[in-house]
This record gives structure tokens, C-alpha cells and sequence, in this order.
């Protein structure tokens, strides 16, 4: 049981951190906030995420 | 919280490492193509200014190089850094974080991984992972939607987001199927997911009507795919490494 449980732990971590990495992504890359954009604006086109 | 202390120190660190490396790559690869295309979209700007006489937009001062679609009006007050090194310094900044979500995307990965397996990551198998990453998130949308230049009219912004989205969950599913499901109807099921969002087809205009010379769109477009190359080899090895190093010591103290 304790091995089972710490499967666990350590798969619900991993999807933590997942998703705050998506979020990160998605704010520098995909918002449409124009301080952002403007901010970020060369990583967008570097990375070829669409903008503008 | 030992697994997600690891992820996440690991990914802070190898991001701030690729983020600054990729910074300094961009600054000989990107950066000089999205200048020069900025003074054609500037030129044509003005000329569409002056033709149209729209005295609201000479009034505003509209004189950043970015936008000049009608969908996407900025409006005059909207911030923006000053050209030179505040520009760079915000650049790099992005680069850093766009860095730590997608190491810690990978990371993510690395733990469920090593504890399904019981043995840590190495860094040849991120190099791998960071491989598929660059498959996954520079290689199949940039087949339907290629680097853009600022100044290159494109679809409305939304539908391309949506369509970059699709791409990406589609291949990343793909793959995932290729690889760890070793069937043939995975594998069959896996290429249909990979080939399906290109069948869609991504948003583009009808009519696209540019300044910027198509040749500066080529280099452009080798110049992404190359960064992206060194972004996505640096992230997967140096994130496996580093997190592994953490797992270890967390197991270890566990």
C-alpha cells in the first residue's frame, strides 16, 4: 500500500507541475493582454507561435 | 512535495541555463530578420496611412512596428519596451519562462517515467523527449502555419492559436501511441493523429499581399527551426540531468 499511495503522490505532482508549466507557456506565448505581447513579442515569432 | 520540489527546481534551473543560451541564439538568428521585416511593415504603414489620410491614427502616433492589422488595433497607450537593450532584456526574460513551462512540462514526464521504471532519467532520453518536444511544438504546426514575420498578413489570430493547439495535442498524442503502445493499431491509429490536423488544413487568407520579401520569410523560417533545434536538445538533456540529480537526493533524504 505505501509503494501504491506514493505512485500516486508522485503521478499528482507531476501533473501539478504540468500544468503550472502550461500556464507559464500559455501567459508568455498566447495571451492577448497587449503589455504581454508586446513584452514578449520576439519569443513569439522566434518560437513560431502565432501572433498578431 | 519532494517530487514536485524536484521538478521544479530542476526546471527553474535548466530554463534560466537554455532560456539565456537560446537569447543569445536568437540575437544572430530571429531577431535581426524580425528588425529588418519591421522597417518594411513600418514602411507600409505609413504608406497606408497617408493613403487612407486617417487623421485618428496619424493623431495617436501609431508607431510601433507590430500591428498593423484592423482585427488587431492597439490603440496608442499600450506599453511596450523601449527598442535596444530593454527590448532584448524582455526578450530574454520570456525566453527564461517560455524555458521553465516547457522543462516543466518535461520534468513532469521524467518523474512519472522514473517511477513507473524505477531508474532515473538519463539525459539521452531527454534529449529524446526534448526532441519529440520539438516535433510536437516547432515542427507540426510550423508545417501548417510557418514562422511568421511581423508585417506578413496571416488569419485572424484566435484561429490560429486554436489550429497551433490542435496540432500540437494531435501530434504529441501521435506519437505517444507510436511509442509506447507497440501495436500495429496504435501505430495505425498514432499516424492517422499525426497526419489529422494537416488534412484540416490551417486558417490562411485568401489573398496574402506583403512588402516583406519572401526570400527574408525563408531565412526566417530556417532561423526558427534551428534555435528551436538547440532549444529543445539543450532543455530535454539538461532538464533530465538536473532532475535526476534532485530525484536522487529527495530519495535519498526520503
Amino acid at each position: 500500500m505505501p509503494v501504491a499511495s506514493g505512485q500516486v503522490g508522485r503521478l499528482s505532482q507531476a501533473l501539478m507541475a504540468m500544468v503550472l508549466g502550461v500556464f507559464i507557456v500559455g501567459v508568455v506565448g498566447f495571451s492577448h493582454i497587449d503589455v504581454i505581447h508586446n513584452a514578449a513579442h520576439d519569443v513569439r515569432h522566434s518560437n513560431a507561435f502565432p501572433c498578431h | 512535495m519532494s517530487t514536485f520540489r524536484s521538478i521544479v527546481f530542476s526546471s527553474v534551473i535548466a530554463g534560466f541555463i537554455v532560456g539565456l543560451i537560446v537569447t543569445v541564439a536568437q540575437q544572430f538568428g530571429t531577431v535581426p530578420l524580425i528588425l529588418k521585416a519591421e522597417v518594411f511593415e513600418k514602411a507600409a504603414e505609413t504608406h497606408q496611412h497617408d493613403a487612407a489620410a486617417a487623421p485618428q491614427a496619424a493623431a495617436a502616433g501609431h508607431d510601433h512596428a507590430g500591428h498593423s492589422h484592423a482585427d488587431h488595433d492597439h490603440g496608442a497607450e499600450a506599453w511596450e519596451p523601449r527598442e535596444g537593450l530593454e527590448r532584448n532584456a524582455y526578450t530574454a526574460a520570456a525566453n527564461v519562462l517560455t524555458a521553465i513551462g516547457f522543462a516543466l512540462l518535461l520534468a513532469g514526464f521524467f518523474a512519472v517515467r522514473s517511477g513507473a521504471t524505477g531508474e532515473s532519467v538519463s539525459w539521452h532520453e531527454g534529449l529524446m523527449w526534448g526532441l519529440a518536444g520539438f516535433a510536437v511544438f516547432t515542427i507540426a504546426p510550423g508545417l501548417g502555419l510557418p514562422p511568421e514575420l511581423p508585417g506578413v498578413p496571416a488569419a485572424p489570430l484566435l484561429s490560429r492559436q486554436i489550429w497551433w493547439l490542435t496540432a500540437v495535442l494531435a501530434t504529441a498524442a501521435g506519437l505517444a501511441l507510436i511509442v509506447f503502445r507497440r501495436s500495429v493499431p496504435a501505430a495505425i491509429a498514432g499516424v492517422i493523429l499525426l497526419i489529422l490536423p494537416h488534412l484540416i488544413g490551417a486558417p490562411e487568407l485568401e489573398h496574402v499581399e506583403t512588402n516583406v520579401p519572401s526570400s527574408l520569410s525563408h531565412q526566417f523560417m530556417v532561423a526558427v527551426t534551428m534555435t528551436s533545434l538547440v532549444f529543445w536538445s539543450l532543455l530535454g538533456a539538461l532538464t533530465s540531468a538536473i532532475f535526476a540529480h534532485f530525484d536522487r537526493r529527495a530519495e535519498m533524504s526520503a
